[in-house]
């Protein structure tokens, strides 16, 4: 197939072909990331910026090195060193980039709907690195390649996500992206945190955890969004961590090989006790490894091709 | 000066007529309607509305003008023209300007500004509460002195129960309606309704019960104190089926909708335009089909615009921060003919919520087209074929979602008491 889009601004628009792609595109650049010298030519010329409005460390990180493996220029401007705190609008400042023609610009926002703008005044990529509870496209693809790679497939397979659902990009995104697929998707926490109507997207609600996990093949959990008020939909993360904080009991009640993933930052005692996240079903580092070779597959099918 | 309108088919559905009538204007005011009407005189000028429906202008009750204060958004000028432009003889002024109009002399600075610039009729609405703050009563009776026909904090409910109580009960000594924004402002913290399209989208959302339970409240307020009370801009099945049932049991309630929530849903903002930003927002085709539904029934009294122009720059910024509203009055007209043509609203019971009932609700003489009353009527045509583009609004504001739209049905003359103050000059020669 031939990719075709200019930008990746979220996985909703992405057909099942495409994401396939993607993957198979990024099993050929995970090799690079293990050889002594990582480094290949392909993207040697290309100059990508990351925008990020938002702290990041693995994203941000993560895209960087990605677009270095591949030999493109990099430059990353984050919130407090951009001209947003002299009162430039997030416009103007993608309008000024641009001036200085980059080809691709990953952009990090608060604000749902922020890549979007972005990609309709710009002739270069607009890559989606999160905005706000809305989409978080290359999260969703690593962790499907993540869980490819760790079963094998990804047709049935049931996931249960866990956690603040309702300010979640990461769920978002996985959820439009493994729908696509025969999966079952169960999301579980507190019904503060999940949506009304969360059913029409094709997933299963069931508030309580220990029913959620049985036998589940992939365990996925998120952090509580405190950016995004996340904090106010639970009495305290003490009862929180009591009632939904995955324990070895969950893990217990899952599929034998079940993985449990988390895309980051974790809140160690909270959501995740110690004993899990570094247990042996957790892929939560595998994940941060394959983010690499994902983002070095976007970036190459979108900035790579030929003008 | 007397003017002649000649071969259309009038409709006034005040006066149940419906046919090929001649009108008849001397000055200001209507002298005579009948069949075939010869005047035999130099002096009388006569226009041509063969083909065409001669109707009583329309009144709306809930638009903002922006002036005084945001004359980069709108003035009484801009506004009006764009009015006359979508049909519009009279608008009701609402009083969030800078300063609000909470006070007689801003009420005198809009009346005065409306006479000398405006090309339609301004009534202002005065705010319920001193700068829209919800904390106490404006001084409402020399506003009425002024000329305010209406109150409202609109932009806001009034969150103190016991003041809109008041404010109620009060107004009572002037006969004019209070205006209500249903809002619970605890729930209403989100850009866009709360639905399948916030689910995929992960804007914030306000829930249709953020509406609804305002709607209960205040129609229980004004029945305790035996108060007209009008619910502006009703967006949700709930508040349509609660307004229903309550009317039933208590007679002095009335409600409009606008455009937007007969024609649009929440899918429209999927893309992020914010133009598709509107308060109350963008509800779900569940909502929209009861909002057409309760116009058909009755249960929805008027059609108003909530003409809300906003500056270029204020809508062309992210989804979150961008300003709520949508430019109305140029598209209101041709959106609601939309609902003739789709078999929803009979043509007659559309003229009547943009035009009797408005005039009703707010006691006014127009409304209707009998002789002595003032020659405040439209010339429109139900069928001619048009694009909207908001470069060509007269509104200062080029906020609509509705750009591109290709529409049936538009405004060819608005005549303001006998004076011309629109025609379509390609279509209605002089």
């Amino acid at each position: 197939m031939k990719w075709s889009k200019k930008d990746l601004l979220g996985i909703r628009e992405l057909s099942k072909e495409e994401i396939l792609f993607i993957l198979d595109t990024a099993d050929s650049f995970k090799d690079i990331s293990k050889r002594d010298i990582k480094k290949v030519p392909t993207l040697r010329g290309k100059t990508v910026i990351t925008l990020f409005y938002e702290p990041s460390t693995r994203t941000r990180t993560s895209f960087e090195i990605a677009a270095k493996r591949l030999s493109a220029d990099t430059i990353n401007i984050s919130s407090s060193t951009s001209s947003y705190v002299k009162g430039e609008t997030l416009k103007d400042t993608a309008r000024n980039l641009e001036s200085m023609r980059p080809d691709a610009i990953i952009i990090r926002h608060s604000m749902p709907g922020a890549p979007h703008m972005l990609a309709g005044i710009m002739d270069s990529s607009v890559i989606n690195g999160g905005d706000g509870a809305h989409e978080h496209p290359t999260q969703a693809l690593l962790d499907l390649y993540t869980m490819r790679e760790k079963k094998g497939r990804i047709d049935g397979l049931k996931i249960v996500i866990v956690g603040d659902i309702a300010h979640s990009r990461v769920a978002r995104s996985n959820i439009f992206a493994l729908r696509h697929f025969d999966t079952e998707i169960v999301c579980s926490g507190p019904p503060t945190m999940i949506p009304p109507d969360i059913e029409t997207l094709g997933v299963k609600r069931e508030y309580d955890i220990n029913k959620a996990v049985q036998g589940a093949d992939v365990i996925m959990m998120l952090r509580i969004q405190k950016e995004r008020g996340g904090n106010s939909l639970i009495p305290s993360t003490k009862e929180y961590s009591t009632l939904f904080g995955l324990k070895k009991e969950h893990i217990e009640k899952a599929k034998k090989d079940v993985i449990v993933m988390h895309p980051g930052p974790m809140n160690r005692g909270i959501e995740i006790t110690d004993e899990v996240a570094d247990g042996p079903y957790s892929v939560i580092l595998d994940q941060v490894e394959n983010g690499v070779a994902v983002r070095m597959a976007v970036l190459y099918l979108l900035t790579g091709r030929e003008p | 000066m007397k003017i002649l309108i000649r071969g259309g088919r009038l409709i006034d559905p005040k006066n149940d007529l419906d046919g090929k009538f001649d009108i008849l204007i001397n000055g200001a005011t209507i002298e005579k309607i009948d069949k075939n009407i010869h005047e035999a005189s130099d002096k009388i000028k006569v226009i041509d509305a063969s083909n065409h429906i001669i109707a009583p202008g329309l009144i709306d009750i809930h638009a903002h003008l922006r002036e005084p204060g945001y004359e980069y958004k709108e003035t009484i000028r801009t506004g009006t023209r764009a009015a006359a432009k979508g049909g519009f003889t009279t608008v009701v002024s609402m009083a969030n300007t800078a300063p609000v109009n909470d006070n007689k002399s801003v009420t005198e600075f809009i009346v005065e500004k409306a006479r000398s610039e405006g090309f339609c009729r301004v009534l202002p609405c005065g705010a319920i509460t001193r700068g829209l703050k919800g904390e106490e009563l404006s001084e409402i009776g020399e506003m009425y002195e002024a000329g305010i026909v209406a109150l409202s904090d609109d932009g806001k409910s009034v969150k103190d129960a016991g003041l809109l109580r008041k404010a109620l009960e009060y107004a009572k000594l002037f006969s004019i309606p209070v205006i209500s924004h249903c809002e619970d402002e605890t729930l209403a913290k989100g850009y866009v309704h709360e639905g399948l399209s916030s689910l995929i989208s992960g804007l914030e959302a306000t829930p249709s019960i953020a509406e609804e339970i305002i709607v209960e409240r205040d129609i229980a307020l004004a029945r305790y104190v035996e108060a007209p009370i009008h619910l502006t801009h009703i967006s949700t099945a709930g508040s349509v089926e609660i307004i229903g049932k309550s009317k039933k049991k208590y007679k002095k309630i009335t409600c409009d909708t606008c455009p937007h929530y007969f024609t649009l849903t929440d899918e429209a903002t999927l893309g992020f335009d914010t133009n598709t930003k509107v308060n109350p927002p963008l509800r779900s085709r569940k909502d929209m089909e009861a909002i057409q539904e309760g116009l058909r029934s009755g249960i929805i009294d008027i059609i108003a615009t909530d003409h809300a122009p906003h500056e270029f720059t204020s809508k062309d910024m992210e989804f979150d921060i961008a300003s709520f509203g949508i430019s109305g009055f140029e598209t209101a007209l041709a959106l609601s003919l939309k609902l003739t043509h789709d078999g929803l609203l009979p043509l007659k019971a559309l003229i009547q919520k943009l035009s009797v009932n408005p005039a009703k609700l707010l006691n006014l003489p127009s409304g209707e087209l009998s002789t002595g009353k003032p020659a405040d009527l439209i010339i429109f045509n139900t069928d001619i074929k048009w694009t909207i583009d908001k470069e060509t609004f007269f509104s200062k504001g080029k906020n609509t979602p509705f750009h591109g739209w290709k529409l049936k049905g538009k405004n060819l003359l608005t005549m303001v008491g006998g004076k011309i103050v629109y025609r379509d000059t390609n279509i209605i020669k002089s």
